[in-house]
């Protein structure tokens, strides 16, 4: 029987992988669609998930999650029934069997003042035991990104790999690669042990 | 194309020639040497390492660089909302979904999500997903020679209550075999997605149920090195949950990392 009045073990519980049957489960109608595709305001966000081998990663499911062009953070329900109007910040993009996902949201503004803005990125697949951490800054902020203090912490070829690529179309291209020379600078946060 | 196997890279996950007890000497070998380490001082580990070898397809997607060090910004201090708009009340009861009764032993899963400091985590999604009674997922990928129940998909949502409780009631998952090596089998688990109040927090887990034979050979859960954190993640089997002559009843309460803004905000306004 639990006791519960014995003080609780709050050490963090680990994480596991999130296998690779999620594909029932944690997609929904319009995941990734932050704003409807092909709406004035609409930002593609692609690329594609690589392995140490540099082969496309299948089965990688990613969320994201930012502020609006304002540099507002969004504090609205809805994400998982959208109404096509309400910005809620969040998205969640399984990747096709090329490994590539693509979601449609906004460019996310500073919430700061000179601060650089980025979209916070989480990345989760099967053979990855517990979720990465990440986050995709845009590349017009020239000043604010060098004047970033986690930025600055990195080394340039670092720094570079999480600056999005801005095409033509105005998408962001922002590829993340799980092992390798060229891999992802993934982020360990205060209180995390892993 | 990737590049052809040695004896020094990885196996493709279909790959299922290897033994048992080739796994398990791995896994041991792991453990043994982690013992030493913690013996010697070694600070005890809390997560599952990503470099496990012994989970086959962790080989080419594990990260080999250390992370680097980041403050959570703004944005990363706060959480996606989500609310009663986003999921509907009976999505938590996955015994319900279809017309007919899903075969097998129906089950509550209660607990509460807790921060680092102990505070509930309120309002917050729950997800789950599990293999049905004969540990078969409904997954077009999943091609286990075991029955598909028509009346259970093992998919439910839920919103923490205030206490920062959740509460599922589903049918016990079956254990299920994998491609990892020969006769391979997982322990029976739920799939657990959490949210916390900050980003930072977000997580995916497994939970399993007290005694599982097979929780000594599954490199999944062994990849959490250290006994008593492997053991956070088995569900306690609880008589007061039980239902007479309707279920049985497991607790398994969650807790993330810990919070900053809220413990900032609840200094300085509250």
């Amino acid at each position: 029987m639990t006791d519960h009045t014995a003080t609780p073990d709050l050490t963090p519980t680990p994480g596991q992988t999130v296998g690779p049957f999620y594909g029932y489960a944690l997609p929904y109608d319009h995941d990734s669609e932050l704003v409807p595709p092909g709406s004035a305001r609409a930002v593609q966000l692609t690329g594609v998930v690589y392995d140490g081998a540099g082969v496309p990663v299948p089965d990688a499911i990613l969320e994201i999650w930012q502020p609006d062009e304002n540099g507002v953070v969004p504090r609205e329900t809805g994400s998982l029934r959208r109404n096509g109007f309400t910005f809620t910040g969040f998205g969640r993009a399984a990747v096709d069997p090329e490994g590539v996902f693509s979601f449609s949201t906004v460019d996310p503004g500073p919430t700061e003042a000179d601060k650089a803005p980025f979209i916070s990125v989480v990345v989760f697949a099967r053979g990855l035991l517990n979720r990465l951490f990440t986050r995709i800054y845009l590349p017009e902020h020239t000043e604010a990104l060098a004047a970033d203090p986690f930025l600055s912490s990195l080394d340039e070829a670092e720094r570079n790999r999480l600056i999005a690529t801005r095409g033509a179309d105005g998408s962001l291209r922002f590829d993340i690669r799980l092992q390798g020379e060229e891999e992802t600078p993934f982020l360990r946060f205060p209180g995390h042990e892993d | 194309m990737s590049p052809q196997p040695t004896s020094d890279t990885a196996k493709g996950p279909d790959d299922a020639a290897e033994s048992q007890a080739t796994l398990s000497k791995e896994i041991a070998d792991i453990e043994s040497a982690y013992t030493e380490d913690v013996d010697g001082g070694k600070k005890p580990e809390t997560q599952p390492r990503l470099d496990y070898r012994p989970y086959r397809s962790s080989i080419l997607r594990h990260p080999t660089k250390d992370p680097r060090h980041a403050d959570p910004e703004t944005i990363e201090l706060f959480s996606p909302a989500f609310g009663h708009r986003d999921i509907g009340t009976l999505e938590s009861d996955l015994t319900i979904q279809a017309d007919g009764e899903p075969i097998g032993e129906r089950i509550r899963v209660t607990g509460r999500v807790l921060d680092g400091q102990g505070r509930p985590v309120r309002n917050q999604l729950v997800e789950i997903w599990q293999a049905n009674s004969a540990g078969r997922y409904i997954h077009k990928r999943d091609q286990h020679p075991a029955p598909i129940d028509p009346n259970f998909t093992g998919v439910g949502r839920t919103l923490t209550g205030d206490d920062g409780s959740y509460s599922f009631t589903t049918i016990k998952p079956g254990p299920y075999p994998w491609k990892n090596h020969h006769n391979a089998w997982r322990p029976a688990h739920i799939h657990f997605s959490l949210f916390g109040s900050e980003f930072t927090q977000r997580m995916i887990t497994q939970m399993y149920f007290p005694g599982d034979p097979l929780f000594a050979l599954d490199p999944i859960y062994q990849s959490i090195t250290d006994r008593s954190a492997r053991d956070r993640l088995v569900a306690t089997y609880d008589h007061d949950i039980t239902e007479h002559e309707f279920l049985m009843g497991y607790r398994w309460d969650i807790v993330l990392t810990g919070a900053d803004r809220t413990w900032m905000e609840e200094e300085d306004d509250d």
